[in-house]
């Protein structure tokens, strides 16, 4: 079944450092990294995350580049070769990571609707649209603000609830068909046009950071952002919600159990050094995590600064107004002692005036993770630096490139599969059976561009994305730890790198890193099941608006949740027992257990004279 | 004669100053904020800025009724702070002891608004009548929204580029690279296009395809 003879390469070992990166690196790495570090004690995080990723993230991504490097197979070949009942682990990375596509690539389109409508002066979520006879703004805008009203009216056109899905709206079908336009152009030519895309999409997304840096920095109220995000609270450490999101960050940060590590590291010569690699990857992806924070929270810092301003300059004009007092006679300076000698004078005026109370605190307080915090909080922030359209275009191509090339590990664990498991016709090439994985993958992706999309896409995010990962790589660490055997697994990396795991390695595969991974599943499937599921809805009707309506999902929706978190795994257990009946307990099939060296791996004059399409 | 003319004049100026008040119902109130709109270049506020006022709502009250006979001293200003604020009232020329209806000088003002900011150097928000509110600006809406032109660069040349790559790799084979149906290049195929498990042994790489040498 598996031809190694006929694998693709890597042009060079850069290419392939480089989308493993950019794997790892995503848009998470921007919105929710900051978030978390924030809500969690600032500087504090700093141990649970680097604790989490010694002991769980670096051993999981050195087990995964191993095999794939190992076995020169993806993720189906790999686990059907460590052991015929544990075929049914790499059927559902296939699983999980299209469904994820589905969605991310979702994700994608939005930023590219935020890039297309940056290129207008003034930007249209800096102001309100009139109402339908011009007599006044629109209702909904002026109750929220303009980069709410732009994000749930005029992008997502959202309906009030998860129920009514509202109708395509043919904007967002029009940006989601060309965010897959752009996955497919890359893939075509497979890794070959990859190596090439990840050259741009890599490193773009850090020379962006660090102009947003330099200029962050030089903005007012930088400082206070900065000094809110990393002053620790140590006693946020006795928390064990703290560890748990350390854990799940981490994990869901390195892209692990997607299968596509596997499937690019398989492109490898034997003899790399994948111990580097798996260190270099992990390490980068946390400095990435952490030099974006700072970028973000200076901004946060700024927009907090501003706010703060703009309530201060509000309630300076209502005083004003009210006692007459000449023009700019109050301000900033003397805001607090005015204020006291008018409070003492005339109190009862004072209090009817209902002044906003105004503290920089609180503004900083108002965090957001996600596309909260990319497309209303970021986009509030951008309106008010000067030269707004060019931080603008930046910032979203930035977020285009975070995404695309966490696109592509997602869909290579897709289409490798597909080909693994002999579902593509010979005749098939290959570039007409990624167009056709494109495709109905786009289909399916409308569900998003419905009125309730991104109700839905928040069910993709938070159930598919999260429990079956964990399940995944438990069986995954336990399979090659336990079945194909820690003995065995050091040999062979012994025959690829020259040296065997040390001690470190050995003992959080055997023992460190399943514990842990058991551990933060089943805290993070208790979490979730006490919290009843329910959903913040935009609905202007809502009495608190504009704060989110928090409705629970109603069962049917709640039917298809439990669909999605069990579906994907379900073939682990499916695929074990099929083996267990048709081939008894030795699992033997036509394929042997052991997997054999082809002739070309151990000559490598072969893949090196290999025609590799574009090399250099 | 002079001095009963002059008690006259007096009495009807007095009777005139007792019209604007600011519990009259004909009168707006006004809110110049000089400093906020113009920083550094911020004028003083003083008896000619205030002549300038009166002037200028005349010509707006001439402008709207097409009336030359409001003049300076049909417009009362009462009231005036440190704010700089300060109420104002319409004299009915033809009958100085009546008052022009509110809604009149509503529609006279806004009908002239521009004019009158523009005379002081400030704007809508800057210079208030604090019951009338400002007429709202119309965004302004290009025939084609900008985004769609934005989209249309970026779908062009991403399709642009998957023409060029199918092209280039349907026509690619035919240049006899000896490259399998089956596009997964780069593959171990060897140099003559024999896959390496067909053979029996190991590769040589001895073996080329230069066919420059072997053309019969």
């Amino acid at each position: 079944m598996a031809k190694p003879q006929e694998r693709p390469e890597w042009a060079n070992k850069a290419q392939y450092l480089l989308t493993c990166i950019g794997f790892a690196v995503g848009v998470g790495n921007v919105w929710r990294f900051p978030y978390l570090c924030q809500i969690h004690g600032g500087g504090a995080f700093l141990i649970p995350y680097l604790i989490a990723l010694v002991f769980e993230g670096l051993p999981l991504l050195y087990l995964e580049l191993a095999i794939g490097q190992r076995l020169r197979m993806g993720s189906i070949g790999v686990w059907n070769s460590i052991s015929p009942f544990l075929g049914g682990v790499g059927i559902s990375s296939m699983l999980v990571s299209f469904l994820v596509s589905l969605f991310y690539n979702t994700i994608v389109a939005w930023v590219l609707w935020y890039f297309f409508n940056s290129f207008q002066d003034p930007l249209p979520w800096s102001q309100c649209p009139l109402n339908q006879n011009l007599t006044a703004y629109n209702q909904e805008c002026v109750d929220s603000t303009p980069s709410n009203y732009f994000w749930y009216r005029q992008t997502l056109n959202i309906t009030p609830n998860v129920e009514t899905s509202g109708s395509l709206q043919w904007w967002m079908v029009i940006c989601l068909a060309t965010a897959w336009f752009v996955v497919y152009v890359c893939f075509i030519r497979g890794i070959e046009t990859i190596g090439k895309a990840v050259y741009v999409t890599v490193t773009l997304p850090y020379v962006v950071l660090t102009i947003f840096l330099v200029r962050a920095l030089t903005l007012p109220g930088a400082a206070d952002g900065l000094k809110y995000l990393f002053t620790p609270e140590w006693e946020i450490l006795m928390n064990p919600q703290v560890w748990l999101d350390a854990a799940t960050q981490i994990f869901f940060s390195l892209s692990v159990a997607f299968g596509g590590l596997i499937v690019f590291s398989s492109y490898n010569p034997s003899d790399n050094d994948c111990e580097k690699d798996a260190v270099v990857v992990g390490l980068v992806n946390s400095a990435t995590s952490l030099y974006a924070s700072v970028s973000v929270f200076s901004i946060l810092g700024f927009k907090a600064k501003n706010n703060y301003v703009s309530c201060l300059q509000s309630n300076i004009l209502a005083l004003t107004d009210r006692f007459e007092i000449g023009d700019q006679n109050m301000t900033l300076d003397n805001y607090e002692q005015m204020l006291g000698y008018l409070n003492s004078t005339w109190p009862e005026e004072v209090a009817q005036l209902n002044l906003r109370p105004c503290d920089l605190q609180t503004f900083l307080d108002q965090s957001a993770s996600g596309t909260g915090l990319a497309f209303i909080v970021f986009t509030e922030a951008v309106i008010e630096m000067p030269g707004s359209q060019v931080w603008a275009v930046l910032f979203f191509v930035m977020l285009f490139s975070l995404g695309l090339s966490t696109m592509f590990g997602n869909l290579e664990g897709v289409l490798n599969p597909l080909m693994e498991l002999n579902l593509v016709p010979k005749w098939m090439p290959r570039w007409l059976f990624t167009g056709i994985v494109c495709l109905v993958a786009f289909l399916m992706s409308l569900i998003f561009t419905l009125g309730s999309g991104n109700y839905w896409l928040e069910i993709f995010n938070g159930y598919v994305g999260s429990v079956p990962f964990l399940i995944i790589s438990f069986f995954e660490i336990v399979g090659v730890v336990y079945v194909y055997g820690l003995k065995r697994f050091s040999e062979d990396i012994h025959a690829m790198t020259g040296r065997r795991p040390n001690i470190f390695w050995r003992a959080c595969w055997l023992v460190i890193s399943p514990l842990y991974l058991l551990i933060v599943f089943v805290a993070y499937v208790s979490v979730q099941a006490d919290k009843h599921p329910n959903y913040p809805a935009w609905d202007p009707s809502h009495v608190d608006f504009p704060q989110t309506n928090v409705t629970p999902y109603p069962d049917w929706v709640f039917a298809i949740i439990v669909l999605l978190s069990g579906l994907p795994v379900a073939p682990i257990p499916l695929v074990a027992l099929y083996t267990l009946i048709c081939c008894g307990l030795k699992g033997r099939r036509s394929l042997p257990s052991e997997p054999q060296p082809s002739p070309c791996v151990a000559d490598n004059d072969c893949e090196r004279d290999a025609v590799v399409v574009g090399a250099g | 004669m002079l001095g009963a003319l002059l008690v006259l004049l007096g009495t009807t100026a007095c009777l005139a100053q007792d019209l604007c008040t600011d519990e009259t119902s004909e009168g707006f109130k006004v809110r110049l904020s000089i400093k906020t709109a113009l920083g550094q270049q911020a004028y003083v506020w003083n008896e000619s800025e205030m002549f300038l006022f009166r002037a200028t709502l005349a010509f707006a009250m001439r402008q709207h009724f097409k009336n030359n006979e409001y003049n300076v001293s049909s417009i009362l200003v009462c009231n005036e702070t440190q704010r700089v604020s300060f109420h104002f009232v319409v004299l009915d020329p033809s009958d100085s002891t009546q008052l022009i209806q509110k809604t009149a000088v509503e529609a006279a003002v806004r009908k002239s608004r521009h004019r009158i900011n523009s005379a002081f150097l400030l704007s809508d928000g800057t210079l208030e009548f604090l019951q009338i509110p400002p007429t709202l600006a119309t965004p302004y809406s290009p025939a084609t929204p900008p985004w769609l032109i934005a989209f249309g660069v970026v779908i062009g040349a991403v399709c642009a580029g998957i023409i060029v790559m199918l092209v280039s790799s349907l026509l690619g084979p035919k240049k006899g690279k000896g490259e399998d149906d089956d596009e997964e290049e780069g593959g171990g195929v060897g140099r003559n296009g024999i896959a390496c498990d067909a053979l029996d042994g190991a590769c040589n790489g001895g073996f080329s395809d230069d066919d420059r040498l072997t053309q019969m």
